[in-house]
């Protein structure tokens, strides 16, 4: 009896929608953060009060609850009395994040850009403060131009730190589900449905529970195959770098 | 070439790093820098490099001022205490780093990394990655680099202190091979006597930030000026002891008289502080004119084939270097003997008065 319900979920065109959206999300979450955090990191001072100054600014959007962080954008991007929202009203582009698709969208990019790039940032920061000065200093002696610098030392040296960020942001975004289910709801339409919205609207919402039941084992294996594939991946990170 | 600094001192924040140090190198010569952790050996070679700005004083290459140059426009090459790869490089790529950055042609890199790479045993490991390689070839691969190019200034900032002892012995031979061949200035900084002894050619003898005494490797080591440096130069410490030269005899401890023999007939009376290297105190009487010192044993500790053994003469700790593996009991009251012509006499300042090999130093 239990098999239908699974052929029922493996056939619904509307799960396969919020699959493909959910990894157009995770790409471009991906895409985004990890040069940006790469970036941010490499602009941070290395010593003075700088430094803590720029972790604890890094470090505030993560210590926000994550419906709060929903809440906050809700509020951030109005039309008519948010900052955002309304700033680029008056610009005279007609911005609405719970009409357009498009502008659903930018503003959940912006939402999760800003939320979790200090994340990466942070790996990425402790992954070049663990660089010893000599490597800097040899290749001074050798004349390395800055981009030689970053191209052969820094980024080969921050490889396991990056693999981490990049498994950690990519199981994040995958389930992700407070922020876009407070700023949109999954609307407009069903643009923003991600896999894990769509599966509350099937288990409470229409409470079909035996097809909710077949689909969370599934996104479940999904989670586990692609857990499993990052964690290989890890495996082999040691390769190439000093021990 | 000519290396010199000239009262060159470093200071960052409040804290001095070197005081002023007046220092000149020879093409050809090479010359170890010798000090404890933090002495502020690697400051020296970072300035002599210019990797740093020296606060006050000046650099010169052959008489020309260089003290604000860029280190790229130097004709510097550098080994670290860490082994200092370019982690995605494979040995050959490292090895030919220094000379693609200087824009040298293809067929020049490969006849120079093959060469370089022979010399250092790596012509197997040329496709490996550095994790690839275990410590020592590591290293030997950031030798290599630094060789590599006809540097006119090769630093080595305790390049062997990171290997084992097997392979330091096996490299710091060929070192002494490869540094003999070279047309460059070469300067080392080690923390071990042993391997300054070793590598012969001058020695700088440093000490927060100090430079106490310069000059030919075993000259220096002979005539310590200072009880700081004799400490600094002897592994385990030297030993002090206070004593008193008299009319027609000395004494050192707790009233060992001690005849006077050699050096010390030359040294007024008076009181003074003799240092003894730990290898000339003997657990047994070597000859009648030795100076028999009672020690309660405190200490046995095995090093290598070598037993170092901790003692205590009423208030005055002593370490004797013993060959062999012996035990001792804890506790126990023995007898230890130095003949008089192995000490060394420093006054109550701690400047050097006699010591055994005769010559005060100037």
């Amino acid at each position: 009896m239990g098999a239908e319900w699974f052929k029922e979920t493996l056939t619904d065109s509307r799960l396969h929608d919020a699959l493909w959206r959910q990894f157009l999300f995770s790409g471009l979450v991906l895409l985004i953060e990890m040069p940006l955090g790469v970036g941010i990191a490499l602009l941070m001072p290395r010593k003075g009060w700088g430094v803590s100054a720029s972790l604890v600014t890094l470090a505030l959007p993560l210590l926000i609850p994550w419906n709060v962080i929903g809440t906050i954008w809700i509020i951030f991007t109005r039309p008519d009395i948010g900052l955002f929202g309304a700033a680029i009203n008056n610009l005279g582009i007609a911005f609405d994040h719970t009409a357009s698709p498009l502008h659903a969208w930018i503003t959940l990019m912006f939402m999760e850009v800003w939320h979790w790039t200090p994340l990466v940032a942070l790996l990425a920061y402790a992954g070049l403060r663990a660089i010893p000065e000599a490597y800097y200093q040899a290749a001074r002696i050798d004349g390395a131009s800055a981009w030689a610098i970053f191209r052969y030392i820094q980024l080969p040296k921050m490889r396991g730190v990056l693999t981490i960020a990049l498994l950690l942001r990519f199981m994040d975004s995958f389930l992700i589900y407070a922020e876009p289910f407070v700023l949109t709801g999954g609307g407009p339409g069903n643009s923003t449905t991600f896999l894990s919205i769509y599966l509350v609207k099937i288990a409470v919402g229409q409470f079909d529970l035996g097809p909710a039941a077949a689909f969370s084992l599934i996104y479940f294996l999904i989670v586990l195959l692609f857990s499993y594939l990052f964690f290989q991946a890890l495996q082999n990170v040691g390769k190439g770098e000093d021990r | 070439m000519t290396l010199s600094l000239e009262s060159v001192s470093k200071t960052v924040g409040r804290e001095v790093h070197i005081h002023e140090a007046n220092l000149t190198f020879e093409t050809g010569s090479r010359n170890v820098i010798l000090g404890r952790t933090l002495a502020g050996k690697t400051t020296l070679l970072r300035l002599m490099a210019g990797l740093d700005r020296p606060t006050t004083g000046r650099i010169l290459v052959n008489g020309e001022d260089v003290t604000g140059m860029s280190v790229r426009k130097r004709k510097v090459a550098m080994v670290y205490q860490q082994f200092i790869n370019y982690p995605s490089m494979t040995v050959y790529d490292n090895i030919a780093s220094p000379l693609k950055l200087s824009g040298t042609d293809k067929e020049t890199i490969r006849k120079r990394v093959h060469e370089t790479a022979e010399v250092l045993h790596l012509e197997p490991l040329l496709d490996r990655l550095p994790a690839e390689l275990s410590g020592g070839q590591q290293q030997r691969t950031a030798i290599a680099r630094a060789l590599v190019k006809d540097a006119q200034l090769l630093l080595l900032d305790e390049p062997l202190v990171n290997l084992d002892y097997k392979l330091r012995e096996e490299l710091r031979i060929e070192l002494q091979q490869i540094f003999q061949r070279r047309e460059a200035v070469v300067v080392y900084t080690t923390t071990e006597p042993t391997e300054a002894l070793m590598l012969g050619g001058d020695i700088v003898v440093v000490d927060e930030g100090r430079i106490l005494q310069t000059g030919p490797t075993p000259e220096v080591y002979h005539n310590p000026a200072t009880l700081k440096v004799a400490e600094v130069f002897s592994d385990p410490p030297i030993n002090t002891i206070a004593g008193v030269i008299g009319e027609d005899a000395g004494a050192i401890g707790k009233d060992i008289s001690i005849p006077l023999l050699g050096h010390l007939k030359n040294v007024s009376p008076g009181e003074y502080r003799f240092a003894i290297r730990s290898n000339h105190l003997f657990m047994a009487r070597q000859g009648p004119e030795d100076a028999e010192i009672d020690v309660r044993v405190e200490l046995s500790e095995i090093s290598g084939s070598e037993t170092y053994i901790h003692v205590r003469h009423h208030d005055t700790p002593l370490v004797i270097q013993d060959t062999g593996i012996k035990s001792h009991k804890i506790g126990a009251e023995i007898s230890v003997f130095v003949h008089p012509e192995r000490l060394y006499v420093y006054d109550l300042a701690g400047s050097l008065v006699a010591s055994p090999a005769g010559r005060r130093p100037a």
